[in-house]
């Protein structure tokens, strides 16, 4: 077996982290480890943590961290922070509130910063999830960034969404929408010691009486986390959550819905390499040759147009791999 | 083919809570375009050299301005050198007396930025002496 790929199924997690930023910075080799890393690959239980900035995701991941390592189950972190879209650069800060852990040799974390991705995630997340999965964690926190409404790409890796919710953010109407009010396995509200909280669970409450039973006949529940600086609520509300999460684990289990979502994830893993296999090395091609920019120019001088552009690049492109 | 982004990390090891410092540089590192990890103040140096090891950065910054750093910069190198990390660079700021320059550096601090340095003094420092991974 390949010395990478040996060290990271026994857990070595400098190896593992390194492959991860291969991953990110997209060197060749990474895609030729993940070949041969896939096979030890997929026996995780992997949750998926959203919610708006400053929700509180970090801070529940953290308390999620202490209840899975109470029952000694191996846990794997990855905490996805913005990247400027001016300078390229990050401040990935989801780690200070997990820092108790740092020492702790069952707990691998490891922050991503998302490069330009719009769902929440970066495009390294599924398989720096795979990293994880191959070291034998039991569990796979993934930890999107803030988002808003839409950036929903977390339930295409995980098998159990929790959606952070807090007081304040706005009137029954919110409830109603599409989007990330559909997507939770689990709701919480958090800081819910605050003005709000009991207005929102009855709102949230009436929503998912309203809705029609889930396709897969789980009702969300909604679990309100209090003021994490009153440790002893605090752990209470929080160890209710981590239940909750294994009780839809059990029924994702049990229903045959974990193969569902194992199979929707295979999906989207075929089109992200699609993508990669496709997309990436045209677009490469395209720059280094400068070709990219005289297309531009044509279109801009309307000497052509996108569509016909397109056709063209992908004909030679085929034509180019026909030759091979 | 794209280029490695550089990581590094801000770290406060020690009692000192004033992060004032420390997070300017954190911001002023990600306008420069690096990946910054922050792991926040109170950390101890077991917590830092684990944490860069995890994150997989090129280099930890150190900040303290309790006057601590004579044991706990030293410390961090230690740790990461047990750890086989020894390629993870060292650097540290603060109130910093020249007089304990050298003992910072025979124990392996690769560059120290004291009050008065600029942000782009270091940010140059890096760009020119780190070379990632």
């Amino acid at each position: 077996m390949d010395t990478t790929i040996k060290k990271i199924c026994a857990g070595d997690i400098r190896t593992a982290s390194r492959l991860i930023r291969d991953i990110e910075d997209k060197l060749p080799d990474a895609k030729a480890k993940i070949k041969k890393l896939y096979a030890h690959t997929g026996k995780s239980f992997i949750i998926g943590i959203t919610g708006a900035p400053g929700a509180g995701k970090s801070t529940l991941t953290d308390a999620l961290i202490s209840e899975f390592r109470k029952l000694n189950k191996t846990v794997g972190v990855l905490a996805v922070d913005p990247t400027s879209p001016f300078t390229g650069g990050a401040i990935l800060g989801d780690r200070i509130r997990m820092q108790r852990h740092a020492e702790d040799a069952g707990v691998f974390v490891r922050s991503l910063a998302t490069r330009g991705a719009l769902g929440g995630l970066s495009q390294a997340a599924g398989n720096s999830i795979h990293v994880m999965e191959a070291m034998g964690k039991d569990i796979i926190i993934v930890e999107t960034v803030g988002i808003g409404q839409q950036e929903i790409d977390i339930i295409n890796h995980a098998h159990t969404v929790l959606v952070v919710l807090v007081p304040g953010m706005g009137d029954e109407i919110q409830t109603m929408k599409a989007g990330l009010m559909e997507i939770a396995d689990v709701f919480v509200i958090n800081k819910a010691d605050r003005a709000g909280a009991r207005q929102l669970q009855t709102e949230l409450s009436s929503m998912l009486n309203l809705s029609p039973k889930t396709a897969d006949g789980w009702k969300p529940p909604i679990v309100m986390v209090g003021n994490a600086f009153d440790p002893a609520t605090f752990d209470e509300n929080t160890a209710e959550l981590a239940k909750k999460i294994e009780e839809h684990h059990l029924y994702l289990q049990q229903s045959g819905m974990l193969t569902e979502r194992m199979h929707r994830k295979a999906m989207t893993e075929i089109k992200d390499a699609l993508s990669a296999c496709l997309m990436e090395p045209v677009m490469h091609s395209l720059v280094t040759d400068g070709d990219l920019e005289k297309i531009a120019e044509k279109i801009r001088n309307r000497k052509s147009d996108p569509y016909t552009a397109a056709e063209e690049i992908t004909e030679k492109f085929f034509r180019k791999q026909a030759g091979k | 083919m794209p280029e490695r982004k550089i990581r590094v990390m801000v770290a406060k090891p020690g009692l000192d809570g004033h992060d004032r410092g420390a997070r300017i540089l954190a911001r002023c590192f990600r306008d420069a375009g690096f990946e910054v990890v922050y792991t926040g103040c109170h950390q101890t140096p077991e917590q830092i050299a684990a944490s860069a090891i995890q994150e997989d950065v090129d280099a930890v910054g150190l900040s303290c301005l309790s006057g601590a750093h004579r044991v706990l910069f030293p410390r961090v190198v230690e740790l990461l050198r047990e750890k086989g990390a020894e390629d993870i660079a060292v650097i540290g700021g603060g109130i910093i007396p020249e007089q304990d320059f050298s003992t910072l550096y025979e124990s392996g601090i690769k560059a120290i930025f004291t009050p008065g340095a600029s942000l782009d003094s270091i940010v140059e420092w890096i760009k020119t002496n780190i070379k990632p991974h």
